[in-house]
């Protein structure tokens, strides 16, 4: 049973002394899904980023298993909420998604991505183009922990019933933990198996 | 409302019709490039006897025969002028080249840790602070002056802004999301220079390039009138102008007139490669 384990983790911004985040600790198994909610700058973002290895300026530890993450391709995969700074203007969306993983048509299908998006450009799609783009990368066969920063708001509904739909059955399937970092209390009640208040483990 | 085709006619419409900007711009560079070519290539076949001294037609003006006039010794001006915008321009391809290698090799190198980046931007200041004529003068001394002299001189000085622009890019590029997730897909740092960097920088270096070129054409020619630069046995631009100075007194205006001005054309012609292939590459030119 993988465990994904965050220490004790303390945080501040260079040239910032306010700390954002103080001996926070917050874990996440798999097949499990957890809900983050908290305030505007919480820091709620600030951990998804040092999580996923986006800042490495911090004291504390985070371990999968009991072990640090020094594996190349990283097991645990952010995926934020504008996808389109996530990808490299210059390349067409085929190149996009192989940097991560060849996906198969299966997946491809599954997310309603048509055969003609893959030779598009970034600017030629819209941010639920996009974004289903971006969550099929990070689903990389070796991802083990999915944090999903805020990643359906701006959608429609039912664009935003359908991504969850499918990442949620792909998660179970997989045996992958979600971390659901979201303002959206109904989503959150409906789909997390239990919900961290930052504000409470957080104490600043 | 309608859109009226007429207001947006560019002002060059008489010479290509209503053809696709992106042709119209390939066909400028093509056309401007061809000319640039031909240049070189000519002046690489000219015939002799119109170079070798003729004291018969010495110091005759401008006619059908020799459109550009003969000198003292009484050779063919237009024959010399070829043969020297040939040099120019070779000489400008080799010292654009050359500083463009140095920009990219620093541009990198200052991206690599707190410490380069100071040595980098303190030998930017250092270079910038010199005035470049100056400095070409030094540089082309001390390696015993000739093309060598000039071109290494020439891209000495002329990589400092391309440096500073192509560190502040790559410094951009790396902080940008796509980049650091391909870190977290497991790119080497190798990879994401060859697939991120390069092609975003691709732009910035080509016209990096062809900006240098008539900086460089210019100083050499400057450099050589000053006497500095070329040897006057080379068929320069600068040792031809330099010559024709003690002839100017006796009305002999050709001497400087027709050199200079064809100097200054082969520069604006570079002006213009400059702008249409910056407009190519340019994306948010693309479609103007």
């Amino acid at each position: 049973m993988a465990k994904l384990k965050a220490d004790k983790i303390s945080f501040k911004y260079s040239g910032n002394n306010k700390l954002i985040l103080k001996d926070l600790s917050i874990s996440l198994k798999d097949n499990q899904v957890k809900g983050l909610v908290g305030e505007s700058g919480s820091g709620k973002s600030t951990i998804c980023k040092i999580l996923a290895a986006y800042e490495d300026n911090f004291q504390g530890k985070i371990q999968v298993d009991g072990l640090s993450t020094n594996s190349k391709f990283n097991p645990i995969q952010l995926i934020f909420q504008h996808p389109e700074k996530t990808m490299n203007p210059k390349w067409k969306m085929k190149q996009s998604l192989e940097e991560s993983w060849s996906a198969d048509n299966d997946i491809l299908e599954k997310f309603g991505i048509k055969e003609s998006w893959l030779n598009r450009w970034p600017n030629e799609l819209s941010g639920g183009e996009l974004q289903r783009f971006s969550i099929i990368r990070a689903l990389n066969p070796k991802t083990r922990f999915i944090i999903a920063d805020e990643i359906t708001t701006g959608l429609d509904a039912v664009t935003q019933v359908q991504i969850w739909q499918l990442l949620l059955s792909i998660a179970k399937e997989r045996k992958m933990g979600i971390l659901v970092v979201s303002h959206d209390k109904p989503l959150i009640n409906e789909i997390c198996d239990e919900v961290v208040y930052l504000n409470d483990i957080n104490n600043v | 409302m309608t859109f009226d085709k007429k207001k947006f006619q560019s002002p060059y419409s008489f010479l290509f019709g209503n053809i696709n900007l992106r042709t119209k711009t390939l066909l400028i560079i093509a056309l401007v490039g061809l000319i640039l070519i031909t240049i070189v290539i000519n002046s690489l076949f000219i015939n002799l006897d119109n170079i070798t001294t003729n004291f018969a037609i010495k110091n005759s003006q401008p006619s059908f025969q020799h459109p550009f006039g003969t000198d003292w010794m009484g050779r063919d001006m237009l024959s010399r002028t070829m043969k020297g915008l040939g040099l120019s321009v070779t000489i400008g391809a080799l010292a654009s080249i050359l500083s463009v290698v140095i920009s990219i090799f620093l541009g990198l190198l200052s991206t690599l840790g707190k410490y380069f980046d100071y040595t980098v931007n303190g030998l930017t200041d250092l270079f910038l602070s010199i005035p470049h004529i100056l400095l070409i003068m030094l540089i082309s001394i001390s390696l015993g002056g000739g093309i060598t002299g000039i071109v290494v001189g020439v891209s000495l000085t002329h990589w400092t802004s391309l440096t500073r622009l192509l560190r502040a890019e790559i410094k951009q590029i790396n902080t940008s999301t796509y980049v650091k997730i391909s870190k977290n897909f497991g790119k080497t740092k190798w990879w994401i220079a060859k697939h991120h960097l390069l092609p975003l920088l691709l732009p910035q270096i080509v016209v990096g390039t062809i900006i240098v070129f008539p900086h460089a054409i210019m100083h050499e020619a400057s450099v050589t009138f000053l006497g500095f630069g070329l040897s006057p046995h080379e068929p320069a631009i600068g040792v031809i102008l330099a010559e024709s100075m003690k002839y100017l007194s006796n009305g002999a205006w050709w001497l400087a007139f027709f050199p200079g001005l064809s100097l200054l054309i082969i520069v604006l012609l570079f002006d213009v490669i400059g702008d249409n292939v910056q407009r190519l590459l340019d994306p948010t030119q693309a479609n103007e």
